[in-house]
């Protein structure tokens, strides 16, 4: 893959409560960020089972479950676990914060075509759907 | 004629010896003193009291119609002072002489005193019996700082205890480890973050040299100059055998009164039993020996002699709910031949570890899990050859029907350490006494009425023999917090936990999920009313926003509109919302309600306050809606004015939450109109009479509702449906609708109480339920305040990504 990757000054950490996740809008992307209060997780929001907001989902552990039908998404992989199939994932991307700021960690493509931003943590398996 | 035997001490183990010499012939003039003014009650229970989950009435063992019916006599409130063995008297301190053919001394122990200057001020106590616990109940309450000195069991049980009180507790150990008797160093380790974790704070390696403050406690002072501030010190720094009377009576006499394996002292009219026996140089301090001695000695003393006591294998266990801690038998890895085999998870907080010598278990030490521990016994117990089991020591083995284990089980295993009971005597009584539940077996047989510990076991063995057996139905609330609900309510009440995080790191997984956390998030609403601390990041989204997301993760808007009845000013508004925020859907649902359904999370706050009007909450656990048939006013039939009592019902009501969703209907006549008869709760008007019905339902499943009762008026019926409201929210576990909670108690317990109940119990409810309400509020005003600020609002990025 081409391209820098970019870490994105995201929003002020006080903007996300503990143990919720709140999404934003980064370019086209959605992406739900979580606060489990050690650190943040930030994958993409939409549940790979029937899209549902994952950013609205309680927190269990280091996982998110879905508002809709109570998929478990694991906020480290991005991958669904639990009974349901586990090749599905959603895009993971990589968080930091400095001085009181969330960082997202984002691929910009380097092309002709206006920047676009893709999946940059592939720590998920390769059959990954999405 | 008949011989007098007169026993000193009414203790756990001079009464519970008196109960198994009863068992035998001949039979004794008994006379039974004691130094406290209470009857025989359960020592080991008394850091439940201090804790509060027991009353000191719950602790009795043996009350007065028990001396009553074995003509016992009890003398309570005399310390025996003296005794003359040559002429066979014992002097009380009240002067009394009296006459004994056989002595029997169970004198129990004595607190330790370390050598501290200023014990003797106000403020400083012991904790040993009742009167030394409601001594510390008194002088306990939130805000009081308090000092443990002595980190054994019994210290750590009364830091929890008092702090459980809202005392904030210190507890002042000599040693470098808690409980260095019973648990090595790491257990010791494990078991101090736990409490830390509580809330007890533990300060190791301090000698305490002085209790200051002029003539009352302020605080102590330690050898190495420091100090800590208190309202109260409490002493817990071990127990010392009571002897003098053995000394007096001549007997020999070490550290306890010493006796052989028939339990004899050195005098043959003279026996002792309990805390103040020294057997085979050992003392003990904990209930089982108890019991084994009681029944040697009642055995030699009614001339039956024969069994013999060989020591007991020392074993203890923590009874602080939520700190799991068991030890047992001989854990030093000094002696050749020991293997320590071991397991931890600091994460869990879990500590295991056996040593095993020679092939055999010779000690075992579980913290944070102790639900094998009943196996380690009886491996310690039988000497079991462990060679064959050396890959699942800490493991379970291979899962095997469960009433296998109980059918392997010899008859004389003793299945209730506490109280000596064996599996041949729980099949017995089982079989005499047609028991089929484990309340009953308690009752006959005293199984797992100690500390509980074998309940687990009780209850297979009930399954496996008992042909009408009765499985109390307890499922845990989920995995993250293994305990069934309505024990979990009782922890939460009783151990004043005000977080769902704080009950997940305490009893639970530390994690908890989107089962576990809404549950949890709801008894802590119903027990505390609001004042507690409301996470709103353990309930489902629906009860963050106020609104019921849909499929493409818009919201449906409910707008409570009370009976069902609406105005033509109401009515506009509702239209211009749903024109001004181009509304996708605009129905009118089964509940008589109004439903905007596709509005976007950011808008709710302002379609809330173009409404006006309060939420309906259509979206959770709660009170939805009071449907109503038009009642007397327009009707031909109507017999009664349903339309003000269900708009009356749902005022009463609204914004409460509940287990589940509640529904309710209120109809003016037996033609039933607005369905109430398969409503959670149901008004049916009649002439001149209402009927109260509750545990209907429409749903996936469809059920006629109960009749709780039939009133005259108005009034009287909404009384009886608030009755029941309050006392499904406070009984039924989470998501158990009325219809499956009723169907489960059953109507006429349901009656019982609530309608039927001493007023006592019904002004309760109503107390409760006066105060949830007055602190419950609608929940749309949040679009003003919201609990978070970037609730409803759409975050964006602080920096774009430029194309």
């Amino acid at each position: 893959m081409n391209g820098d990757t970019k870490w994105v000054r995201v929003t002020q950490c006080e903007n996300i409560p503990l143990r919720e996740g709140r999404s934003l809008t980064i370019d086209t992307c959605e992406i739900a960020i979580f606060n489990l209060g050690d650190r943040f997780f930030a994958i993409d929001s939409a549940c790979p089972h029937k899209g549902g907001p994952l950013s609205e989902g309680i927190v269990s552990g280091t996982t998110v479950v879905c508002p809709l039908h109570a998929w478990k998404v694991d906020l480290n992989t991005g991958c669904v676990v639990g009974q349901a199939s586990s090749i599905a994932c959603v895009k993971t991307y990589p968080t930091r914060v400095r001085d009181g700021v969330v960082y997202v960690e984002l691929l910009i493509e380097r092309s002709t075509e206006p920047q676009k931003l893709i999946c940059l943590n592939d720590s998920a398996p390769d059959s990954c759907a999405r | 004629m008949t011989q007098r035997l007169v026993v000193v001490g009414n203790g756990m183990a001079g009464v519970a010896c008196v109960e198994q010499i009863l068992k035998h012939a001949p039979k004794f003039e008994l006379t039974i003193f004691g130094d406290e003014t209470h009857v025989n009650y359960n020592r080991i229970l008394l850091s439940s009291v201090l804790a509060g989950e027991k009353a000191a009435e719950d602790i009795v063992l043996n009350g007065r119609d028990w001396y009553e019916k074995h003509g016992i006599e009890l003398r309570l409130g005399v310390r025996v002072a003296d005794v003359d063995a040559e002429h066979k008297t014992v002097t009380g301190d009240d002067g009394s002489v009296t006459h004994f053919d056989k002595l029997l001394i169970a004198t129990g122990s004595t607190p330790l005193i370390p050598p501290i200057d200023g014990v003797k001020k106000d403020g400083v106590f012991v904790f040993r019996n009742l009167d030394d616990t409601r001594a510390l109940l008194d002088r306990a309450g939130p805000g009081k700082k308090a000092i443990v000195i002595g980190g054994g069991l019994l210290g750590l049980e009364a830091a929890r205890g008092l702090q459980v009180q809202g005392c904030d507790v210190t507890v002042v150990h000599l040693m470098d480890t808690l409980m260095e008797r019973q648990l090595d160093f790491a257990g010791g380790g494990y078991l101090k973050a736990k409490m830390e974790c509580l809330g007890v704070k533990v300060l190791l390696e301090r000698n305490t040299a002085a209790i200051l403050g002029n003539g009352k406690a302020e605080g102590v002072a330690f050898k190495d100059g420091s100090r800590l501030d208190a309202n109260f010190v409490v002493i817990a720094a071990g127990i010392r055998p009571n002897v003098e009377l053995g000394r007096k009576a001549g007997l020999q006499v070490n550290r306890g009164i010493v006796v052989n394996d028939y339990m004899e002292t050195s005098n043959p009219d003279i026996f002792a039993v309990g805390e103040c026996v020294e057997h085979n140089s050992a003392c003990y301090g904990l209930v089982a020996p108890l019991f084994e001695q009681g029944k040697v000695l009642a055995a030699t003393i009614t001339g039956n002699r024969g069994p013999v006591y060989g020591g007991t294998i020392q074993a203890a266990k923590l009874k602080i709910m939520g700190v799991d801690v068991f030890s047992a038998g001989d854990f030093s890895e000094k002696s050749p031949g020991s293997d320590p085999v071991r397991y931890e998870d600091p994460a869990l907080g879990i500590y295991k570890k056996l040593i095993v010598r020679d092939g055999k278990l010779a000690g075992v030490i579980l913290v944070g899990d102790t639900s094998e521990s009943h196996r380690y016994v009886e491996w310690l117990r039988s000497s079991t050859d462990l060679t064959t089991m050396r890959r699942q020591l800490l493991f379970p083995g291979p899962a095997t029907d469960s009433g296998l284990d109980v059918a392997e089980m010899a008859d004389s295993k003793v299945v209730c350490g506490c109280n000596g009971v064996t599996k041949g005597a729980i099949i017995q009584a089982v079989h005499e006494k047609g028991i089929s539940t484990l309340a009953q077996l308690k009752d006959c047989t005293r199984a797992s009425t100690g500390c509980g510990s074998c309940t687990e076991v009780c209850q297979q063995l009930l399954k496996a023999v008992s042909p009408e057996f009765q499985e109390e139905s307890k499922r845990s609330l989920c995995k993250c917090v293994p305990f069934p609900e309505d024990k979990l309510r009782e922890i939460l009440r009783s151990q004043r936990l005000r977080s769902v995080q704080e009950v997940l790191e305490i009893y639970g997984n530390g994690a908890g999920c989107e089962v576990c956390k809404p549950a949890l998030s709801y008894m802590l609403d119903m027990l505390w009313c609001g004042d507690h601390d409301e996470d709103r990041s353990a309930r489902f989204i629906n009860d963050r926003v106020h609104a019921n997301i849909q499929k493409d993760g818009t919201f449906s808007v409910v707008p409570r509109i009370r009976g069902g009845v609406t105005s033509a000013a109401e009515l506009r508004r509702i239209a211009d919302v749903a024109e001004k925020y181009k509304v996708p859907m605009v129905k009118i649902t089964g509940s008589q309600r109004i439903d905007l359904l596709g509005v976007k999370k950011a808008d709710l706050p302002k379609v809330w306050a173009d409404l006006g009007m309060p939420s309906g909450q259509a979206y959770t656990k709660g009170v939805r809606m009071v449907k109503t048939c038009v009642g007397t006013d327009f009707c031909r039939f109507g017999v009664q004015d349903s339309t003000k009592a269900g708009i009356e019902l749902e005022r009463r009501l609204e914004h409460l939450y509940t287990p589940h969703k509640l529904k309710m209907g209120a109809v003016g006549c037996p033609r039933n109109c607005a369905e109430a008869t398969v409503k959670d709760i149901g008004l049916i008007g009649q002439d001149g009479t209402w009927q109260v019905v509750v545990g209907g339902a429409a749903g996936k499943k469809v059920r006629k509702a109960d009749l709780l009762l039939t009133v005259e008026s108005t009034e009287e019926a909404l009384q009886a449906a608030t009755l029941f409201f309050q006392y499904y929210r406070e009984n039924a576990n989470y998501l158990e609708r009325t219809y499956d909670f009723v169907e489960r108690v059953g109507i006429a317990k349901v009656r019982r109480d609530t309608v039927y109940a001493p007023l006592a119990i019904q002004q309760g409810l109503r107390g409760r339920l006066r105060k949830s309400k007055q602190l419950a509020r609608d929940a749309w005003l949040e679009g003003d305040e919201p609990k978070h600020p970037t609730q409803f609002v759409q975050i964006e990025p602080l920096e774009k990504i430029e194309a």
